[in-house]
């Protein structure tokens, strides 16, 4: 355990942001999480005041505020609905950052993060081999989900519903790579991929290729990507985020672009909004890099749409006599922290065969949350059942959304429920109309 | 400190997963929203049943604990910011909505109940809840009562008070309590409801509460007018009542919060005007349409800039909009706010607008004021960071020179906010000290141990 002083020293650069909350209470209202518990150190008013007793230095027990500051899905409803603009998830991060430099990254997630994730190839080669063997452990639960859930009911995997890794990521396919000019549009993008998409939904990288191709937009797949790093930044391991942020920014930047665009509404959220704001401490050229990018990366429906890519009608494009009913689920990092809701809808309308329809309080978190999925697996999933509850009152017999962690979260509950509804990216919807 | 045998004899009674020993949990609840020192409990309890309520009541009574009771923890004056020895009570395990009745118009809840669920679920069945605290998307139905809270509907529904028909509360003692009833007219026994209704915890503990519910207005209307002079603003209001028109809400911004809503949320509202009167009549279709016409006619002739009338949803909503943000539009001006809700006569608006021009001129301090025109209750905001101690001094200086202006026009400490400890000082200004010591006399009698929320409103 490190100095006591030392801790309320760093804490200090946080003291500013933290005297802005005056206490309303409004959080409760919206926090997913603070619907199932009810406990006050669950919602942000709770878990800022713990961190302003460290900062007072009232309050000596940095474990125990880490544990509680951790119980938490960075969803950003909170943020989005402070009546005081408090900037929360800013703050817990580097929260996060502060509290996991003293008590260390537990050791299991350290080997994940450190060993893993910073080092690209390495974690496309154990997935890889994961992808081979999974079979053996799992066992197939929904055809129609396509989900697998434990043969060896196994701690980690519990009884969750969970999607397998795809045989093939994308990185590893014919599509990966590529480097095709402008056409008819005169704008070229870079793709950033993402981990989930990669290995577990290749096929809505596919999806924003063949998009791409089709509307005449120039295409420049950047090689050996890494994670956008939201999970390091989640434990706290800002050393870990800063290499990735440095390798990926090294890769993207080989070729020129117009725009970098991504189908992961948290890599979105975190290249445009972490990527400037958490590397601080940072060589400046690193600052410069991923300030300039940030400004230029846009979600795939938000690209589509804002640069009149495709025009939007207003109205759906009707192409048979009945329309399947799609319903839209809005992930937090794409609509609370980006302000995006109505480009990925607008895409939906002009996707043929499909009548959009929506469900109740599209924007409810799916619970999901990344590692406090892996975390809370328990409260996790009775957020999930909320959305999974809004989703089958929809009528909706495909549910479309914009980032693949609310895709795997959404499938699990449904695929839990066995109710016949699929789960789609939208710019897979989209991909599919064209063929 | 409580002893092991306290929580677990706590345990017993709430079950062991609802009593939060641990210090980092305790301190989450140690703050309200007022600006005050926030203070750790020594427990926090989660009763889950009415009988688990009523037993950890008895238990902390027998035992000599202070017990303050919470819900959402919003309180503006203190009430709910716990002793260091004592036990805080959650009633946020306590949430059902028990019954609606459509025939009879009533809702019986229990007191963590949230009021905008209530409000939505009687407002799917056709009726109406109007009490509309603004903290009323978090705020529970028992800190309602507790506090009498009010909202921007009192000029022409009345507050939380007006509203309860019956309660059923614990005593000190843990002895359940009924008083009022699911009729209209009950004239039986001492009004005890009445003496619990903003008793701010420090009597009983509710358990259960009846509510009148009235049935939902058929259509409203929504106006908002603009005056270069604060005087012009207040003579409208009082001009709209003389004509016996008596708007579901009578709302007014002034300058700095004017300035404030624009420069936050570009609502396209005059920087220069020196007011803004929003207002909304409701009731019957021909009925809305007479009275939001007259009020148009006096908003002109009392001289209104411009004058803007929603002409569907949308529009109201964009109006509304503006009022709806001077809170938070005001609170990212500068890292502390102090809420104030010092209330009075309403034709001494006027005076009461100049007086807190002049306290913020003399404190050298930021204060926006917008509030309840229509029923005197005007909420001057303070603006500040607590953690200057040479200005904080300033502000504590302005909230008492806002007090003694609000007495010495007639009105009252205090709205709709309560007591609590923030006021509490200050409250034999306003009654005298003949009424906080009958007041403490009915306390001693109702409490002996003083063990329900001590300290709060009538102070010892």
């Amino acid at each position: 355990m490190a100095d006591m002083h030392a801790l309320v020293a760093l804490m200090r650069d946080l003291e500013d942001q933290l005297a802005t909350c005056m206490r309303c209470g409004m959080c409760q209202a919206v926090c997913p999480l603070y619907a199932q518990t009810g406990r006050e150190a669950d919602v942000a008013r709770g878990k800022l005041a713990l961190l302003d007793g460290l900062l007072q230095d009232m309050f000596d027990q940095p474990d125990s505020v880490a544990e509680r500051l951790n119980k938490c899905l960075l969803c950003g409803s909170c943020q989005a609905n402070c009546p005081s603009g408090v900037r929360v998830i800013d703050i817990f991060l580097k929260a996060r950052a502060i509290l996991a430099g003293f008590t260390d990254l537990p050791a299991a997630q350290k080997i994940i993060l450190r060993g893993l994730l910073a080092r690209p190839a390495l974690f496309d080669r154990v997935a890889h081999w994961s992808a081979r063997f999974q079979k053996l452990l799992t066992r197939p639960a929904n055809d129609l989900l396509g989900t697998s859930c434990a043969r060896i009911q196994s701690p980690l995997i519990g009884r969750r519903h969970f999607k397998p890794l795809a045989a093939e990521p994308f990185h590893r396919s014919a599509h990966a790579h590529r480097h095709t000019p402008a056409g008819r549009t005169g704008i070229t993008v870079a793709f950033f991929v993402g981990c989930l998409i990669d290995k577990i939904y290749p096929q809505v990288a596919r999806a924003v290729s063949d998009v791409c191709d089709h509307l005449e937009v120039g295409l420049f797949i950047p090689e050996s990507q890494g994670c956008c790093g939201i999970p390091a930044l989640s434990a706290g391991d800002t050393a870990t985020f800063q290499h990735l942020v440095r390798h990926n920014l090294d890769q993207i930047n080989k070729a020129p672009f117009d725009y970098l665009v991504t189908a992961c509404a948290t890599c979105t959220a975190t290249i445009r909004e972490m990527w400037p704001l958490m590397l601080h401490d940072a060589p400046r050229d690193l600052r410069t890099q991923a300030a300039a990018l940030a400004e230029k990366t846009l979600d795939i429906s938000q690209f589509l749409i804002d640069q009149s890519i495709l025009i939007p009608t207003g109205t759906e494009s009707v192409t048979r006599p009945n329309p399947v009913p799609v319903s839209y689920h809005d992930p937090c990092h794409l609509k609370k922290t980006l302000g995006i809701a109505s480009q990925p809808r607008d895409v939906l309308r002009a996707t043929g065969g499909y009548r959009l329809v929506e469900m109740r309080a599209p924007d409810q978190c799916c619970g999901m949350g990344g590692s406090f999925n892996l975390k809370y697996y328990g409260i996790s999933s009775q957020i999930g059942q909320r959305k999974r509850e809004s989703i089958r009152d929809a009528g909706c017999r495909v549910v479309a959304t914009s980032c693949p962690a609310c895709m795997l979260q959404i499938t699990d509950a449904l695929s839990q429920a066995d109710d016949p509804v699929e789960v789609k990216h939208v710019i897979e919807l989209y991909a599919e109309s064209l063929k | 400190m409580l002893s092991n045998a306290t929580i677990t004899a706590l345990g017993e009674i709430v079950g062991r997963d609802n009593v939060f020993t641990e210090k980092a949990d305790r301190l989450t609840y140690s703050y309200d929203a007022a600006v005050l020192d926030a203070q750790v409990p020594a427990a926090v309890v989660r009763p889950l049943s009415s009988t688990a309520l009523g037993r950890t009541v008895a238990f902390c009574n027998s035992n000599g604990i202070p017990l303050t009771v919470r819900g959402a923890g919003t309180n503006l004056s203190g009430g709910t910011i716990p002793q260091a020895d004592g036990v805080v009570l959650l009633t946020n395990g306590l949430s059902r909505i028990l019954e609606i009745n459509t025939q009879d118009m009533y809702a019986i809840v229990q007191p963590g109940v949230v009021t905008a669920t209530l409000s939505a679920a009687v407002e799917a069945k056709g009726l109406f809840y109007p009490p509309d605290p603004g903290s009323q998307a978090v705020s529970t139905l028992g800190g309602n009562v507790a506090e009498n809270a009010g909202g921007l509907r009192g000029l022409k529904y009345g507050v939380t008070a007006d509203y309860v028909m019956g309660l059923q509360f614990y005593d000190a003692g843990g002895e359940l309590i009924k008083t009022g009833s699911r009729t209209v007219k009950c004239a039986t026994g001492y009004n005890l409801k009445a003496l619990m209704i903003g008793s701010e915890g420090t009597l009983g503990v509710l358990d259960e509460i009846i509510l009148k519910l009235i049935p939902m207005p058929a259509t409203r209307k929504s106006l908002l007018a603009v005056f270069d002079g604060m005087d012009k603003a207040s003579e409208t209001v009082a001009a709209i009542i003389a004509q016996h028109i008596v708007p579901a809400t009578l709302e007014f911004l002034d300058n700095f919060t004017i300035r404030a809503v624009e420069s936050f949320s570009h609502v396209g509202l005059p920087m220069e005007a020196a007011a803004i009167l929003l207002i909304e009549v409701d009731g019957h279709s021909a009925q809305v349409a007479d009275e939001s016409e007259k009020i148009e006619k006096i908003c002109r002739q009392m001289g209104a800039m411009s004058i803007r009338v929603a002409e569907d949803d949308a529009q109201r909503d964009r109006i509304w909009t503006a009022r709806r943000s001077a809170l938070s539009a005001l609170a990212k001006l500068k890292p502390t706010v102090v809420l104030e809700d010092a209330t009075v006569p309403r034709s001494k608006i006027p005076a009461m607008v100049a007086a807190l021009q002049a306290i913020a001129r003399k404190f050298d301090l930021p204060i926006g004021t917008f509030g309840h025109a229509g029923d005197g209750n005007l909420h001057p905001t303070i603006l500040t960071d607590k953690r200057d101690k040479v200005e904080w001094q300033r502000v504590e200086a302005a909230i008492a020179a806002i007090f003694e202006e609000a007495l010495a026009l007639g009105g009252t400490l205090s709205g709709e906010h309560g007591t609590g400890l923030a006021k509490a000082g200050f409250l034999a200004k306003e009654t005298g000290m003949g009424a906080i010591l009958l007041s403490r006399r009915i306390k001693h009698a109702l409490d002996p141990n003083n063990i329900l929320n001590p300290g709060k409103v009538i102070g010892g």
